[in-house]
């Protein structure tokens, strides 16, 4: 088990010199085919820490997976992707097949909502974590399967020892988002990529896999950025939030901080649409309308056409971030303090 | 159930009223493909709908609640079990006291989860909304009409978007149409399988309040099927919990909240995340997932992950208690002198 844990020289690498885990600059990313362009993500700067656990937190067509998918290069071919992407200091648009093939599973894993689609149908368990120890470390098929073992324990997997053995479709939901969890860790990586890994699973599964999560994160000091649209996940899992819509972060800031008052009117309507207890008959506050079409940007704030607070000034231009409290951000006009293209 | 019969159309009478509910299904397999195993989806339910209320199913997956819904709406057979609509029989010929399915049919109507793959991606939506009543006798202009009618009642302008077809609304939009298109009947009981959880949460919250207008406009009953406790939590007035095929506890909705008496509740309630950073869960409620309804455990179907598991639970199946005002709950602790070391600890 400490074998699994020990992580040799990561933080050192990563953590030191303010040098942040991820650094994302005007990240843009546009899906050209012959009949349209959809533009995904629109300029995104973020930031993660070594350790940290940031959640994105937005709707669907947002652009929160697609920002995800891109800082491990998954995108398709389809993807025009421009911007600075970099982890743990290193330019991941400049690396070539098989440095990026290094990357991936090494220093960065990613954990997907589906196990069942992100598992080898035809491999045991125990071979698909074996085969990343293998391929990453060069280890022998037996120090593979003995660090398979040990990854099967470290998730809670009930006897690991038989499960070893079992196909991917003998496992139960829970089990199996386990054991995809435990293939991601094979390789000590730096830094973890959730794809909203717990919306398929049951209330009671659910938050058995988010503490399992929250304790390897803390265990093995990875940081996570975890895509979410479920406000409650985030509150269970981040240290910050960044929420995005219509390929933008409008806010960011502490998830305390963002969940007991958000500064931004989108993440304000998010909260009061949100059901959860004592709002039982009350109306619940809804954003009117829908979330944009992203094939033209919209030209000023993409959210004034849903938003309660919106005027002529908003349609002007899209606004900048401000930031009216350290470590806090939000693109709204409307929000006091200075402007800044970046954080402080 | 002994108020079953009495007062057939009345106010007093049960919309709906289930008795021994049932729906196994085998699972075929073997040389000569003979049953070799079942599935106990529902294995043995009894509830009521009330008129005019929203009852909540709440469970986890597996533990029957669509099997459950697709009862209500006679889309499968029973296997066994009685099912009373405001006092008659459903599926017996109307001379012998009884409502025929096709009738019922008409009195109850569902919404589905997935919005598009419940709709013919061939046809505008208003054709869609006009389908069922021309084929229930309505004429066709009158269809039409009333499918127009429906559209502008469920929020979407019939002159924008009646010739529209299904992909070329958003998701929201198309769980309207369903809504619009299942009140095309004037139905009296509109069973909602999971009608908001593929909506986005600034969308789930538009069509839950649709949902209320439209019962309070129409004169409606639900039945209102989720996995989000929060949701059921926010809509109903009744909540039933299903674990396993079996309901573990039913009654109004505060007192599921307020005063869950079955584990599995305190447990389902337990799990939820909290709203707020500050109150982080440090242990997870219940450990291991749902068991496979294939062969559930015996006794007490709960007792494999319950903290409070005793000889008795693995011995003898839980009589549901009435914990008083409704509110009922199957399991041995609720039971004074069950042989259960906590019985009666929560008796009324």
């Amino acid at each position: 088990m400490s074998d699994v844990l020990e992580r040799p020289g990561v933080a050192a690498a990563a953590g030191t010199a303010g040098t942040p885990l991820v650094r994302l600059t005007d990240l843009h990313v546009k899906f050209v085919t012959r009949d349209r362009t959809v533009h995904a993500v629109n300029g995104v700067d973020m930031r993660l820490d070594a350790g940290e656990v940031l959640c994105i937190l937005g709707e669907s067509g947002s652009g929160k997976s697609v920002t995800l998918r891109a800082l491990m290069r998954l995108l398709p071919k389809t993807a025009k992707v421009t911007g600075g992407i970099e982890v743990g200091g290193r330019d991941v648009q400049a690396m070539d097949e098989g440095t990026l093939a290094d990357f991936r599973g090494g220093d960065v894993a990613m954990i997907f909502q589906e196990p069942m689609t992100a598992l080898d149908p035809v491999f045991t368990i125990g071979r698909q974590i074996a085969e990343t120890v293998q391929r990453h470390e060069r280890a022998s098929r037996a120090a593979g399967m003995a660090r398979a073992l040990e990854l099967l324990e470290l998730v809670q997997i009930p006897s690991a020892k038989r499960r070893l053995d079992a196909y991917p479709h003998e496992l139960s939901g829970g089990l199996r988002q386990r054991a995809m969890i435990a293939v991601a860790l094979a390789c000590r990586p730096k830094l973890l990529l959730a794809d909203e890994p717990t919306t398929a699973l049951d209330a009671t599964v659910q938050i058995q896999v988010l503490l399992l999560l929250r304790r390897l994160q803390e265990q093995m000091g990875m940081g996570v950025v975890f895509v979410t649209h479920d406000l409650g996940v985030a509150g269970e899992i981040a240290d910050r939030v960044a929420v995005m819509y219509a390929g933008k972060v409008v806010e960011e800031g502490p998830v305390d901080a963002m969940m007991r008052a958000p500064l931004h009117p989108y993440p304000k309507g998010l909260l009061g649409a949100t059901v959860h207890a004592g709002m039982r008959g009350k109306r619940l506050t809804t954003i009117p309308g829908a979330p944009p079409a992203l094939e033209t940007l919209p030209a000023g704030c993409a959210f004034a056409p849903r938003c309660s607070e919106a005027e002529p000034a908003c349609l002007e231009g899209v606004p900048a971030l401000r930031g009216p409290v350290p470590g806090r951000l939000a693109r709204c006009i409307k929000v006091p303090g200075s402007r800044m293209g970046q954080e402080p | 159930m002994s108020t079953i019969d009495q007062d057939r159309g009345g106010p007093a009478q049960p919309l709906l009223g289930l008795r021994g509910l049932k729906k196994h299904f085998p699972i075929r397999g073997g040389m000569f493909g003979g049953a070799v195993a079942t599935v106990r989806a529902v294995d043995g339910i009894d509830f009521t709908v009330r008129k005019g209320e929203t009852l909540g199913i709440v469970g986890e997956s597996g533990c029957g609640k669509s099997t459950t819904a697709r009862l209500l709406m006679r889309l499968l057979a029973l296997d066994a079990g009685e099912m009373l609509f405001d006092g008659e029989p459903v599926g017996v010929n109307d001379q012998a006291g009884g409502i025929g399915l096709k009738d019922y049919r008409r009195q109850v109507q569902m919404v589905f989860q997935d919005s598009y793959a419940s709709l013919n991606p061939r046809l505008p939506i208003e054709d869609s909304i006009a389908f069922a009543p021309k084929v229930h006798g309505v004429p066709a202009r009158e269809a039409a009409e009333r499918a127009r009618d429906l559209l502008a009642a469920v929020g979407l302008s019939p002159a924008q978007f009646a010739r529209r077809y299904p992909h070329e609304l958003s998701g929201g939009q198309r769980q309207r149409v369903n809504i619009a298109r299942a009140l095309a009947l004037q139905p009296r009981l509109v069973i909602l399988d999971e009608p908001v959880s593929a909506l986005d949460k600034s969308v789930e919250a538009q069509v839950l309040n649709l949902l209320m207008d439209l019962k309070e406009k129409f004169g409606l009953t639900y039945v209102f099927i989720s996995h989000d406790l929060n949701v059921v939590q926010y809509i109903s007035d009744r909540v039933l919990v299903m674990y396993l095929g079996i309901v573990a506890e039913q009654g109004p909705v505060d007192a599921i909240y307020d005063r869950p008496a079955h584990p599995y509740t305190q447990a389902l309630l337990a799990s939820r995340p909290a709203m707020d950073p500050g109150k982080r869960r440090m242990e997870p409620p219940l450990t291991g997932d749902p068991p496979n309804p294939v062969n559930p455990p015996s006794g007490c179907r709960f007792r494999t992950r319950c903290p409070f598991a005793e000889a008795v639970c693995s011995e003898r199946v839980p009589i549901s208690a009435d914990l008083g005002g409704g509110h009922e709950a199957a399991c041995h602790m609720a039971v004074p002198g069950s042989g259960h070391s906590g019985a009666g600890r929560l008796a009324a």
